[in-house]
């Protein structure tokens, strides 16, 4: 039988031969200078499968958690000197916050492929496996994927 | 047959040297950097060896040990400047390519035949001033600002400073302040050195007369002419970052003028205020590298993009354990021949007929892809993108959905 293509197991073999399917990127903003966010225009190529206040969403709240990772601040500071008074030793037991925080966004990236872009026929990769310089969409086509599903029904009554 | 597993480094383009199996990612020439090492090492040593025991008797064992966690302080910043990621910005997968030529392709539009088409330049606007940036032909992507491509090390650096051969390694956004940590320290051990050395000379002096102190340490004045050049030049060189990070400047910046304040031009990234810039750069957060050194190579190659131009409204034979399948579209953009594309992986073309693709146990196999010879601009048929056993498969259940 097939299941859904959106369950968290399908996601992957589907990301692993999806790489011939089109692709939207989203470059980076860098009005700000050289921190980390992402332009949150939406692409005319998305109109058709995607509302765009959730798209804004998604995109805002990778700002967001970037932002929150490249923080100046008194955290940041105290784990710097911290480092530097070990002779930054202590990095190779501790896990940095930048570390944490991407970790952060993996796990958001992957619940909203799987809630929202997927059923929908998209897939968001994390853009740090593209040197956090964009942020790609691919464009899957759904419609095979149901007639697939008819194909196998047909089959299962046959069967029977 | 089990392959063995290869990890991202082996694959990565660049003239860079890995060792411990991508933990440690170093310049190609490292004859300086072992020049380097043989020079702090040996001073050390001969300091510890010869003047060490007298200060420690003489004056204070604290002499030594302070010299000895300043020594440890330096080699694990040189250590660390040298074997880390400086920052290396991967270089575009042929899809992103191919976007950002379209996206070239449409803001320049018709170039007239034998006309040069415009510099690649995007321009941004940061904190007020306009910055360009400019398109790297050999990583095929705009350069982030304030990146810059290496061409010792074939990779664009964000952030880069300068490529620096005592470290063997570019100086970028990832290790720049162990750079600077490495040689503030390192003055501080020459001076300290330096210093210790006069007082030993003096204090032996004093007792037994200037001529048999020579005569007593002869091992003393080769490092000691060492310790002074040195000192000159990295304490120079602590000066000039010093200078360069209190006004949130790089070296490539420096060198090339690029904020020196002709047309009212000003560095947009400083922050007015030198304590503010110094803590950025120094206590700023410590930032992950994006190149997947140790991560294990997929079994799926990405596709080239010459073979997207081809007849649009293709249905495409995927092998995936769901029986997916995703149409080609039609891409109008030329590509800039790229001889780092892959050229093992291509994809297949099948006919109209729609053939489920056989349900694929879930461990990993490699896929042995058939080469498509380099022009087929019209439709051939071809094997489909599948591993020679499955390849038998597929075509005897197309055969089953015909009858």
């Amino acid at each position: 039988e097939i299941s859904a293509p959106w369950t968290f197991h399908n996601l992957q073999e589907l990301r692993h031969s999806a790489s011939l399917a089109n692709k939207v990127f989203l470059q980076r903003d860098y009005s700000d200078g050289t921190t980390c966010r992402f332009q949150t225009k939406f692409p005319s190529e998305l109109e058709s499968r995607i509302e765009r206040p959730l798209f804004e969403d998604t995109v805002k709240r990778l700002n967001i958690y970037y932002a929150e990772a490249e923080k100046m601040g008194g955290q940041s500071y105290l784990e710097g000197c911290l480092a530097c008074a070990t002779a930054y030793l202590i990095f190779l037991c501790m896990e940095t916050r930048y570390e944490k925080v991407l970790k952060k966004i993996g796990r958001y990236i992957q619940e909203q492929n799987e809630k929202i872009y997927a059923p929908r026929g998209l897939l968001i990769t994390d853009p740090i496996e593209r040197g956090m310089r964009v942020v790609s969409l691919q464009l899957l086509l759904l419609l095979c994927v149901c007639v697939c599903e008819r194909e196998t029904d047909k089959e299962k009554h046959k069967d029977r | 047959m089990m392959t063995r597993k290869v990890r991202k480094w082996e694959k990565l383009p660049g003239k860079n040297t890995f060792c411990c199996d991508g933990r440690v990612m170093m310049a190609r020439q490292k004859g300086v950097f072992y020049l380097t090492l043989f020079l702090i090492v040996g001073t050390c040593s001969l300091f510890f060896a010869f003047e060490c025991p007298y200060l420690a008797i003489h004056l204070s064992p604290a002499i030594p040990v302070f010299a000895i966690l300043l020594f440890f302080f330096v080699m694990a910043m040189l250590l660390r400047t040298s074997f880390s990621d400086p920052g290396v910005l991967p270089r575009a997968l042929p899809e992103e390519a191919t976007f950002i030529e379209m996206e070239i392709e449409a803001t320049n539009g018709n170039v007239p035949a034998g006309q040069r088409p415009p510099p690649r330049i995007r321009n941004v606007q940061i904190n007020g001033q306009i910055v360009k940036l400019k398109y790297c032909y050999t990583c095929k992507i705009f350069r982030p600002p304030r990146a810059s491509h290496c061409s010792i090390c074939d990779n664009c650096v964000d952030r880069f400073d300068h490529h620096c051969p005592w470290v063997g390694n570019c100086v970028g956004k990832r290790n720049y302040r162990y750079f600077y940590l490495f040689t503030l320290s390192l003055s501080l051990l020459t001076i300290y050195i330096f210093t210790f050395n006069i007082v030993h000379v003096v204090m032996r002096s004093v007792n037994s007369g200037f001529v048999k102190t020579l005569q007593d340490t002869p091992g003393t004045y080769p490092f000691m002419l060492v310790c002074f050049f040195t000192l000159w030049s990295v304490v120079g060189l602590t000066g000039f970052h010093t200078y360069l990070i209190s006004l949130n400047q790089t070296t490539n910046e420096d060198i090339k003028g690029s904020w020196s304040g002709k047309n009212r031009v000003q560095n947009p990234y400083s922050h007015k205020n030198i304590i503010n810039n110094c803590c950025e750069v120094l206590c700023g957060p410590a930032y992950p590298s994006v190149l997947d050194r140790r991560g294990l190579m997929r079994d799926d190659l990405p596709v080239p993009t010459s073979a997207l131009s081809i007849v649009p409204g293709l249905w495409l034979l995927l092998e995936s354990s769901y029986g997916a399948m995703f149409p080609l579209q039609k891409t109008t953009a030329p590509l800039i021949p790229n001889e780092h594309t892959p050229d093992d992986a291509k994809p297949s073309m099948a006919d109209s007929a729609i053939a489920h693709a056989e349900k694929r146990s879930p461990s990993p196999r490699e896929e042995k892809l058939p080469s498509l010879p380099k022009s087929s601009p019209t439709l051939t048929k071809v094997p489909p993108l599948a591993s020679p056993e499955t390849d038998a498969e597929a075509s005897i259940i197309a055969k089953d959905k015909a009858l």
